[in-house]
């Protein structure tokens, strides 16, 4: 638990939080650094309240919750967040971390800044999904799943994203780039801050 | 005879997406249309359409409807599955985030059609896009009295949400989706209890695909008739989106009546990329059977006609592969995708998936074994039908086919103890 406490990204009180529900998609990420405060702020906790309040049950509101405790947390869910969402929803962490483990855009280790997924199912395969992962690696130099030394970049290939039409295509953050090529690749990746 | 596009009539045109800019294009002309009959009538004009949902399964819609019990007094609710994972699918992407309020539409005359007061649009998570956009109709819709208190001055009420997903393909299963929406690892139910006696929160529940729902306003605003008119037969009506990837030259969603050619659909996107020949396709996505594709040429892209060619119309995602293509390299891919995917709930589909992914690679690196043929088949017959959902059988699709109509190259890998079709460089001078 220490080294994952030391690792503990913390947030400015009242930075602007959106989350499921609101045209910002998941709501922004922890812009810096301030020891102590809780995972959701205020903001989110009324976004929380508003979310409870679409479903005859709490624990519907999870998942979404989830996604806003993420975007909080630079992009991964450490167990202190897990466990102060499970407050929220009068749940037991080990339930909420049944559900993170289930699905594939929540993570339990650091990411990057840019999280870059590259489908590689049938139909990017058939167009050149193998070398974009390829260009990635020589362009980042690391292994897939690990995180650039800076912190920037950390890429994954993923499963179908429904883009086949504009094969091979990657997902930077919330963005879908399409009709990728080597060159496109190499470009949008220093492109990235 | 010239079709004119029913479901992609606003794709491309911005000022659809808002409520003013979709009723000038004629829209909100079946929920008005629907609100003027009673409930009942507006389940029977849909089942009169012959409309089949264009999810996968395509179980009559109407029909599905008619079973939410009357019982006025208890929730019922409307989930639309936006779940759209299926590999090779993309059209209810489009659908989305092109023309919003034909969505709200269809969802607000199925919801005023079983008495649902409440409608969750559960969408993955990574379609931020088409989120945001059907976020904002929505508030629109709120805005311009669509939805609410009273829809449309009738005093019928309905709330719509979008509910986010977070990345798993079980969760376009109904009830895999249902334990999702509902905070919980999306592992599908037993069944029966059906969704429509006990779904979302123990109430009676619709479930309908995004272009299901999307056929809804036009049945509605032009008769059931018009929507018989068009399609093979009155067992498959009504236009269909057609999502095809792959190896030709322009793909893309191309809207079309149902029941079209398969060769309409590759002349239409400009066939076989590169000036190359067609070597297979993948009528119905990653669960479909690959089919041969010169002698399936003329094959009517229907439900029936597909289904009797020994494959799956699906989601209507057609994949195609020309003859660089090993199809022992691309099943290997669609069986890593299964495992992965694969909720871990049912022996036969956890073990079994696993075993194929392995299986298959070992074949495309050469190291297959002569009994490995023998060997797929068996877990194909120990998977079908033993597991809880469709997933299972999903998987065993495409295998099944490469073992009972390819075989020959699943021979020739272990023959010649390397791939014979090595993948070609996509991108001249890439490196690797």
């Amino acid at each position: 638990m220490s080294e994952r406490e030391s690792r503990r990204p913390t947030p400015v009180v009242g930075s602007p939080v959106g989350g499921v529900g609101t045209s910002d998609g998941y709501g922004e990420p922890w812009p810096a650094q301030s020891p102590g405060v809780p995972v959701l702020d205020e903001a989110s906790r009324r976004r929380v309240e508003e979310l409870v309040g679409r479903y005859p049950d709490k624990r519907a509101a999870l998942i979404p919750v989830l996604h806003i405790a993420q975007r909080r947390c630079g992009g991964w869910l450490p167990d202190y967040a897990i466990a102060e969402v499970a407050a929220a929803l009068e749940l037991t962490p080990a339930d909420v971390y049944g559900v993170v483990t289930f699905y594939d855009l929540f993570h339990q280790k650091p990411v990057g800044r840019h999280r870059i997924r590259v489908c590689t199912n049938l139909s990017c395969q058939l167009r050149g999904s193998d070398e974009v992962m390829a260009v990635l690696r020589q362009e980042l130099g690391v292994d897939e799943g690990d995180v650039t030394p800076d912190g920037r970049c950390s890429y994954v290939h993923f499963e179908c994203l429904g883009s086949c039409d504009t094969a091979p295509m990657m997902m930077i953050d919330d963005t879908y780039h399409e009709n990728l090529t080597p060159e496109r690749v190499r470009e949008i990746v220093k492109g990235l801050t | 005879m010239a079709f004119e596009p029913v479901l992609t009539r606003n794709v491309g045109q911005p000022e659809a997406r808002t409520v003013a800019g979709y009723k000038k294009r004629g829209g909100y002309a079946g929920l008005a249309q629907a609100l003027k009959m009673q409930p009942d009538e507006v389940t029977d004009a849909v089942k009169a359409s012959g409309l089949r949902g264009r999810g996968g399964a395509g179980f009559p819609t109407g029909m599905k409807w008619s079973f939410i019990p009357k019982d006025p007094d208890k929730p019922k609710y409307l989930v639309c599955n936006a779940d759209e994972s299926e590999p090779g699918t993309f059209k209810d992407r489009l659908l989305m985030e092109h023309d919003p309020h034909q969505l709200i539409e269809g969802c607000a005359i199925c919801c005023y059609a079983v008495g649902a007061a409440t409608c969750y649009i559960y969408i993955r998570g990574e379609y931020t896009a088409a989120l945001a956009t059907m976020e904002q109709a929505i508030r629109d819709a709120y805005d311009n009295g669509i939805l609410g208190r009273s829809v449309m001055g009738s005093g019928f009420s309905l709330d719509l949400f979008m509910h986010a997903g977070a990345g798993a393909y079980i969760c376009g299963e109904e009830t895999g989706m249902l334990e999702s929406l509902e905070g919980k690892r999306g592992q599908p139910r037993v069944k029966p209890p059906f969704p429509a006696i006990i779904g979302a929160f123990g109430a009676p529940t619709v479930i309908n695909n995004v272009e299901t729902l999307a056929n809804v306003p036009h049945i509605l605003e032009r008769g059931a008739d018009w929507f018989k008119s068009i399609g093979t037969d009155e067992r498959n009506t009504g236009p269909k989106l057609y999502a095809i990837s792959g190896h030709v030259e322009r793909p893309g969603t191309y809207e079309y009546p149902i029941g079209v050619p398969f060769r309409t659909l590759l002349d239409g996107c400009g066939g076989v990329w590169r000036g190359r020949s067609l070597k297979a396709y993948i009528p119905g996505g990653a669960s479909a059977a690959i089919l041969p594709g010169e002698q399936f040429l003329d094959l009517p892209m229907d439900f029936d006609s597909v289904a009797k060619a020994g494959s799956m119309l699906g989601s209507a995602a057609v994949m195609v592969m020309d003859e660089t293509t090993c199809l022992v390299r691309a099943v290997a891919r669609l069986s890593k995708f299964f495992n992965h995917e694969s909720c871990g709930q049912c022996t036969p589909c956890r073990e079994g998936t696993n075993w194929m992914e392995l299986l298959l690679t070992r074949i495309e690196k050469g190291q297959g074994r002569e009994q490995d043929a023998a060997l797929l088949s068996n877990i194909c017959t120990h998977i079908a039908g033993n597991s809880l959902c469709a997933l299972g059988d999903a998987a065993v699709g495409p295998v099944k086919s490469l073992v009972e109509t390819f075989l020959e190259e699943i021979d020739e890998h272990v023959r010649l103890g390397h791939c014979p079709l090595p993948p070609q460089p996509v991108f001249e001078g890439a490196s690797h």
